[in-house]
């Protein structure tokens, strides 16, 4: 369902207009670029570089430097597994196993149906109740192997 | 409303204190009787009096709290009003008719209404 | 406007509403008004109030009760006992961890009525969204204060009297920092809060941006009027949701109030903010790291000098300071600096937020004066360990940090001891461990994500953490060597002393500290081959206890690569060649008959 070229590339432009010649720009385009396709298509990138007047090296070096950014599709739903520390001590790796072995994934994978993507992530901040996971925007506390499919489950 | 001077800023102050005044505690407590019983005999219209009385009033550094049955069940609708440094008074039979002069005698003038009175405890 | 007798406190923060707390809170509102009460009782929500583990937390004033765990379930009676006949809903009180005693007021609770609060004095008390409920508590009194009646440099004089340093883990003075930057030459200049919270296992900059974000902008607003900056940048991590969506609320009603803008109160003071979203690497919070990062760079640290307060953001003048630091900015102005240096140790002014974890009972936020030992934190706030277990060691600072052992309980946290100490403050994050921790594995843990978060500029880090986790990958699967663990040292005082910024630098601690009182579980790991935590899963084995095993097969059924064999009449038992030790015949395991030795 990813959109046709034409259309990216037009989108991506409106996106870019607000910020040329202004600085500062590259990441919160990067970010709200992400957030339209989902993921950085190589052709936004390219769209990005020209209309931005930054060399295409250093628009791939900053979109592959932090974690937040993917250069190829993600699942409808986002698994973010806390691997901090409060977490880790309360059982989180034994939670991150439960996941990639039910939804037969591995870390930074995303499942066949583009239901879901797994990433660990180095700390939510939820550690109060801990071990903690994040499915899109909602935090889910107090986790057992038992309760994280559950919780999974009610995300189509 | 923009903010262009320090009096400004302690205005919105005076009128936001009541948002948060209640969270304090406050420096005197009204205390309703909320039993089973105080309620049939007129608890809530008492309670209802009570804060429009403090409202009128504009007092606001009054905490109003509720209690459960003290076992003086004959004697309710009960309010308590304990003043910081002094016992607390115990009024009985309290009618919403009675309310605004117990707040004007007791809590702003700080002389106890002494024909509701039914008992004292330090 | 209308009296409200009683305020129904429901937090939002991020913690609570993970646990459910916005339905609570729509349910209280439904029975307010089918109770016919919504006149008289306040529905108020707020930020965190530390207790995360407690929640969702609802805390009713006057009296000031603190329900917790409270589900959609319980409002109808708390609502009909507590708001309408006053009598406390007692099994949703606070209970001590000894089951014994029920605290019925929020202030008597131990976790609380040992805390100073002065970063977090709002978090929970008020609402979050509604500027005039901060200023009813002083709020931008302190900046009001400056603009009409201080100098720059008296505000500047104040911070430095106050004793205040930073509280995102260097500890630098903060008025001394300032300084610098009003000295610069330069005719524009920067104020950044640094709210990319990193450290795993902290999180207090997340409670105070979410539970007080007009703290922080008035701290900011304070620090531009001293240093002569115009324009302002919080930098948040994106994993923060709440907190920005709180900030951007703020902000727009700080500006509709004037507070933020040109000439602020009619005076010559103007200050514009923005809000940054980090994009998700560790090393921005290094601040020159971070400063690349909002240029649109790829946040790599720069060598330093030249410091961000001659040649900061854009190459003029900054200055960084964290969350918690701004946060208790405001109050040193209102209350003075000498106030504020009369709380803490001599050389550690004011107070610290701790984030409580790990194997503890409370977890949770604690504001403590400086100079508070570590006992108190985990034994009297934290109501000591889990499930009563043995403490074995406290995590102090986060991957940066060290471990500290049961003979520094009674040490007095400041900058100075911790250090002496191995650990670092660091952010503040302090983790419980107990006997079932590997302190191994701990350090690999730690080391696993420095490495991960390694920016690669600099060779000492980018290489040297690699070889070091190498090595204890080696250690924690039972191919270690004795000598390992000199190189180990050796390499660990390499990375400390060479790497270009914080992140390397501090790297080893966790390493260091964990070789200097643990030394004998590496030993174990590598003489005997063991894991007396049973944590490292190459060092322990799955085993059947037959005279347990009701022969039901369910573990044979759900190993993944079927190396149990039993039936109806032999008990189970797994073949460890072929087993991968990945716990799940454990698990399913209805009898307990599984275990790991």
């Amino acid at each position: 369902m990813s959109p046709k070229k034409p259309e990216m590339e037009e989108r991506t432009k409106q996106i870019v207009a607000p910020w040329k010649g202004r600085h500062g720009g590259t990441i919160p385009v990067l970010q709200e670029v992400q957030k339209e396709f989902g993921y950085l298509p190589e052709d936004a990138l390219m769209v990005i570089s020209r209309e931005m007047k930054i060399p295409p090296s250093e628009l791939f070096g900053v979109a592959t430097f932090y974690a937040q950014f993917h250069l190829k599709p993600r699942g409808r739903h986002i698994i973010r597994v806390c691997r901090g520390t409060a977490c880790h001590v309360r059982g989180s790796l034994a939670i991150l196993d439960k996941i990639k072995k039910v939804l037969q994934i591995e870390e930074n994978g995303t499942t066949e149906d583009l239901r879901y993507t797994l990433e660990p992530v180095a700390c939510l901040g939820a550690c109060g109740l801990a071990p903690v996971m994040m499915v899109d925007e909602e935090t889910h506390g107090r986790l057992t192997p038992d309760k994280v499919m559950e919780t999974l489950g009610s995300y189509e | 409303m923009k903010v262009k001077s320090l009096e400004d800023l302690r205005k919105i102050k005076e009128n936001a204190k009541d948002l948060t005044s209640a969270r304090s505690g406050g420096a005197t407590r009204v205390i309703v009787g909320m039993g089973t019983c105080g309620i049939a005999a007129g608890a809530r219209e008492v309670m209802t009096a009570i804060l429009e009385e403090l409202d009128r009033r504009g007092l606001r550094d009054v905490a109003v709290e509720t209690t459960g049955c003290i076992g003086m069940c004959q004697k309710e609708p009960l309010v308590d009003i304990i003043r910081p440094g002094e016992p607390r008074i115990t009024y009985g039979d309290v009618s919403p008719g009675d309310v605004p002069r117990i707040i004007v005698e007791h809590l702003v003038n700080g002389r106890v209404v002494e024909d509701k009175v039914i008992g004292q405890t330090d | 406007m209308a009296f409200y007798r009683a305020h129904v406190l429901v937090c939002k923060g991020t913690g609570c509403s993970a646990s459910g707390s916005s339905s609570v809170f729509d349910a209280l509102g439904e029975e307010i008004r089918k109770r016919g009460l919504d006149q008289e009782v306040a529905l108020v929500e707020t930020g965190c109030h530390g207790m995360c583990e407690m929640g969702p937390i609802v805390v009713i004033y006057p009296e000031g009760s603190l329900y917790c765990r409270v589900s959609v379930d319980d409002v109808p009676e708390i609502v009909e006992e507590h708001l309408y006949k006053g009598r406390l809903v007692q099994r949703l009180l606070y209970t001590t961890p000894d089951r014994k005693v029920k605290v019925p007021r929020y202030r008597d609770i131990p976790f609380y009525s040992k805390q100073h609060r002065i970063a977090l004095r709002n978090c929970g008390y008020i609402n979050p969204d509604n500027i005039e409920e901060y200023i009813a508590r002083d709020g931008y009194a302190a900046l009001a204060k400056a603009l009409t009646s201080m100098k720059p440099e008296e505000v500047l004089s104040e911070v430095k009297t106050s004793g205040l340093r930073g509280r995102g883990g260097g500890g630098f003075p903060t008025g001394l920092k300032w300084e610098f930057c009003r000295k610069a030459p330069g005719d524009k200049k920067y104020v950044i809060c640094n709210a990319d919270e990193g450290d795993p296992g902290a999180f207090m900059d997340r409670s105070i941006l979410e539970g007080d974000p007009h703290a922080v902008i008035e701290g900011m607003m304070l620090g531009a009027y001293a240093m002569g900056a115009d324009e302002g940048y919080i930098y948040c991590r994106a994993e923060y949701p709440l907190a920005i969506k709180r900030l951007v609320g703020a902000i727009a009603q700080a500006e509709e109030f004037g507070l933020i803008g040109d000439n602020v109160m009619d005076t010559d003071f103007s200050f514009h903010l923005h809000i940054k979203e980090g994009a998700g690497a560790f090393v921005c919070g290094e601040e020159t790291a971070l400063m690349a990062s909002i240029e649109g760079e790829r946040g790599m640290p720069r060598p330093r000098p030249p410091f961000p307060a001659n040649k900061g953001l854009w190459g003029k003048p900054s200055n960084i300071n964290n969350v918690e630091t701004w946060a208790n900015v405001p109050n040193i102005i209102r209350n003075g600096g000498s106030w504020f240096a009369s709380i803490g140790t001599e050389k550690s002014k004011g107070t610290k937020v701790f984030a409580l974890t790990g194997k503890v009972n409370n977890t949770g936020l604690v504001e403590v004066p400086m100079g508070t030992t570590i006992r108190d934190i985990v034994f009297d706030m934290g109501g000591g360990i889990l499930k009563d277990r043995k403490f074995k060691a406290v995590q102090i600072g986060g991957p940066s940090g060290g471990c500290l052992t049961e003979e520094h309980l009674d040490l007095p946290v400041d900058y100075e001891s911790l250090t002496a100490a191995g650990a670092i403050m660091g952010s503040g994050g302090l983790v419980v461990m107990d006997e079932d921790t590997c302190m191994v594995d701990v350090s690999k843990f730690f080391l696993e994500f420095t490495q991960r978060e390694s920016c690669g500029k600099c060779v000492p880090c980018r290489e040297g953490t690699k070889q070091m986790l190498l090595i204890l990958e080696k250690i924690t699967s039972g191919k270690g060597r004795m000598e390992d663990l000199k190189i180990l040292e050796d390499l660990a005082v390499m990375v400390k002393e060479m790497s270009l910024c914080g992140l390397g630098q501090t790297a080893p601690n966790p390493v260091l500290t964990t070789l200097r009182y643990f030394r004998d579980e590496y030993e174990t790991h590598i003489r005997d081959k063991k894991c007396l935590a049973k944590a490292c899963s190459a060092l322990i084995s799955y085993l059947i206890d037959p005279d347990k095993c009701k022969k039901c097969g369910l573990c044979a059924k759900n190993c993944p690569v079927k190396c149990i064999s039993g039936d109806r009449n032999t008990p189970y038992v797994i073949d460890q060649e072929k087993c991968i030790k990945c716990g799940t015949c454990l698990e399913v395991c209805p009898f307990q008959a599984v275990f790991k030795e």
